[in-house]
């Protein structure tokens, strides 16, 4: 039974790939406009380039997971396609976990490209390990978080719409491009509910050269966080087929 | 077709009380009924009666609100994804991937079922010879004509070998040479053994195909038999159908006293079917009709009972309401 749930989950999301991702708006959302928005922040304050790496990543793990699948599912309902997944043998927690493992792999793409690039052409170096486990955790989180906002509205352009409204206040407010130390303490509080914070923060210490236990706290808050969005987007995709 | 069914093996499908409330809304209504393994068994009603629920919560889409059902042994309620390895489902909407050529679509869907690595590829090539897309394979869904992409929608749903096969208006939205093809295509499935639980709001289609046929109205099934057993129900009376020079849709009750013992249906404005009564005295009646009100008699025929018959007498409907299509897609 397992095996077919494995199954199901792998072929949605390879097909995901084949059908929406690797494609020019994808791509632009998920790398290009996190460059231009780092870019935009640097020539307006130069400085230290490389402290605005972790920030790019975190962008880049946050744009490139949730654009194109909150689009996906919430087409995919529309047109009646996610039904026929629904048709086959697997159960709906299956069906959403391929579409969230779709923008997860898109995401462990852009964010592989981003890092690397950089990473090569600033000569930086990076705790890898820990840098790879902040970065995979963060892409769960995000996919889920894409995967919760498509499933909770209706019309594919809200999903977008409403998308932006954490994606936006969490450039701002969780490191990204300003340091969290340097915020108002309340604002300081508020930051430390959105998980991009974590994200910003693991990737920071993995520049640093912290040891891989440093990002551990992080890595309990994304992990938490994923499930946070995950289960109440199967419990929202079960409603609607009840 | 029907007198060579055997309706005392184990049903394939069957349902006890399956209901579907939507709020206050009773889309299903108590439906009890069962299907026999080979057995065409249509469904049949307008739309809006209930069929495309009935099939959802049948294929796991929905879930009932009230009764049960099972398919081929297993609980719809309790044993869905095991009852879905035996079911192919052909929605009222094509819905495969306009961006996946024909056969991409098809290897896809392969893959999801699990038909195993070796026979996925054979078994796409099979399928697009066998609906005439094979030339076709390498071109995106969304490239296809309606018809194209209804064929594909059912060779998609016959990829993993079904013993069910559940169409949905599969006709709807369609042009005649592109229906009368897929009514083929239909009857060749049946006569490989395939059971199919097909809905249609055309008489036409489910006289042609079905072994049974439910009429569905407002949720509930009103009659069940085979093409002929319904329409037996009209044989023993006449059928007049009578063309009007005007409208007397607004007259009809009045026309109806005239002609006492009979059932008046109006077709079109000028136009009305008569069941039952003597057919000498409806035609004094009638006559006496269009003198007193001055609307001329154009035409008076005698018919041969069809199922549209039936239908309406059962149902009391026109057969305008079964005209109204959904649009499919």
């Amino acid at each position: 039974m397992w095996r077919d749930e494995l199954r199901g989950i792998y072929y949605i999301a390879l097909k995901d790939m084949r059908t929406y991702y690797f494609k020019p708006p994808a791509v632009s959302w998920g790398v290009v406009f996190p460059v231009v928005w780092i870019l935009a922040f640097y020539l307006r304050n130069p400085q230290n380039f490389e402290d605005l790496i972790p920030g790019l990543i975190a962008m880049t793990i946050l744009f490139s997971t949730t654009a194109a699948e909150a689009v996906v599912i919430n087409f995919e309902l529309k047109l009646g396609s996610l039904e026929r997944l629904l048709l086959a043998p697997i159960s709906i927690a299956s069906v959403l976990i391929g579409k969230v493992l779709g923008g997860f792999i898109f995401g462990i793409f852009m964010t592989a490209i981003v890092a690397f690039v950089s990473i090569l052409s600033l000569g930086l170096h990076a705790n890898f390990l820990a840098l790879i486990m902040v970065a995979v955790s963060s892409l769960l989180v995000f996919s889920s978080m894409g995967a919760f906002f498509s499933v909770a509205v209706k019309e594919v352009f809200e999903a977008q719409t409403l998308l932006n409204l954490p994606r936006f206040v969490m450039i701002f407010l969780c490191g990204v491009v300003y340091p969290i130390s340097a915020m108002p303490e309340w604002l300081q509080h508020i930051s430390r509910l959105m998980p991009l914070t974590y994200t910003v923060d693991g990737l920071a210490r993995s520049f640093s050269l912290g040891s891989t236990s440093s990002i551990f706290p992080d890595l309990l808050v994304l992990v938490g966080y994923s499930l946070i969005l995950i289960i109440p987007a199967i419990k929202m995709l079960n409603k609607k087929f009840e | 077709m029907a007198s060579s069914l055997d309706l005392s093996g184990d049903p394939v499908i069957q349902t006890i009380n399956l209901t579907k409330r939507y709020g206050n809304f009773l889309a299903v209504d108590h439906l009890n009924f069962q299907i026999q393994k080979g057995e065409i068994f249509g469904f049949l009603g307008p739309n809006g009666s209930g069929k495309t629920t009935t099939i959802r919560m049948l294929v796991g889409l929905s879930k009932p609100s009230e009764g049960r059902a099972s398919i081929l042994g297993h609980d719809i309620l309790s044993n869905i994804t095991e009852a879905k390895r035996y079911i192919g489902v052909v929605p009222d909407i094509s819905n495969l991937y306009d961006e996946l050529s024909a056969r991409n679509n098809l290897l896809f869907m392969a893959k999801l079922y699990g038909v195993p690595h070796d026979q996925r590829e054979l078994k796409t090539d099979e399928l697009l010879k066998n609906f005439g897309l094979y030339e076709r394979r390498d071109d995106r869904f969304g490239t296809f004509s309606r018809g194209m992409k209804r064929a594909l929608t059912i060779a998609a749903a016959l990829i993993h070998s079904p013993k069910i096969l559940f169409l949905d208006e599969p006709t709807t939205g369609l042009d005649v040479v592109a229906a009368r093809s897929l009514r083929n295509l239909i009857s060749n499935l049946h006569d490989q053994g395939l059971t199919i639980f097909l809905t249609t709001h055309y008489l036409e289609e489910a006289d042609h195909l079905c072994d049974r046929i439910a009429i569905l109205v407002n949720g509930k099934i009103v009659r069940i038999g085979t093409p002929e057993e319904l329409k037996h129900l009209t044989e023993e009376k006449s059928v007049i159908e009578i063309t009007f020079a005007g409208d007397i849709r607004t007259r009809i009750g009045e026309l109806t006293s005239r002609i006492p013992g009979t059932e008046v249906i109006a077709l079109e404005d000028d136009k009305v079917r008569i069941y039952g009564g003597d057919p000498p005295r409806i035609f004094e009646g009638v006559s006496q009709f269009a003198k007193d009100t001055g609307i001329e008699l154009e035409l008076v025929n005698s018919i041969r009972p069809s199922l549209e018959d039936a239908f309406m007498r059962i149902t009391g409907l026109s057969p305008i309401v079964m005209a109204i299509d959904k649009g499919g897609r």
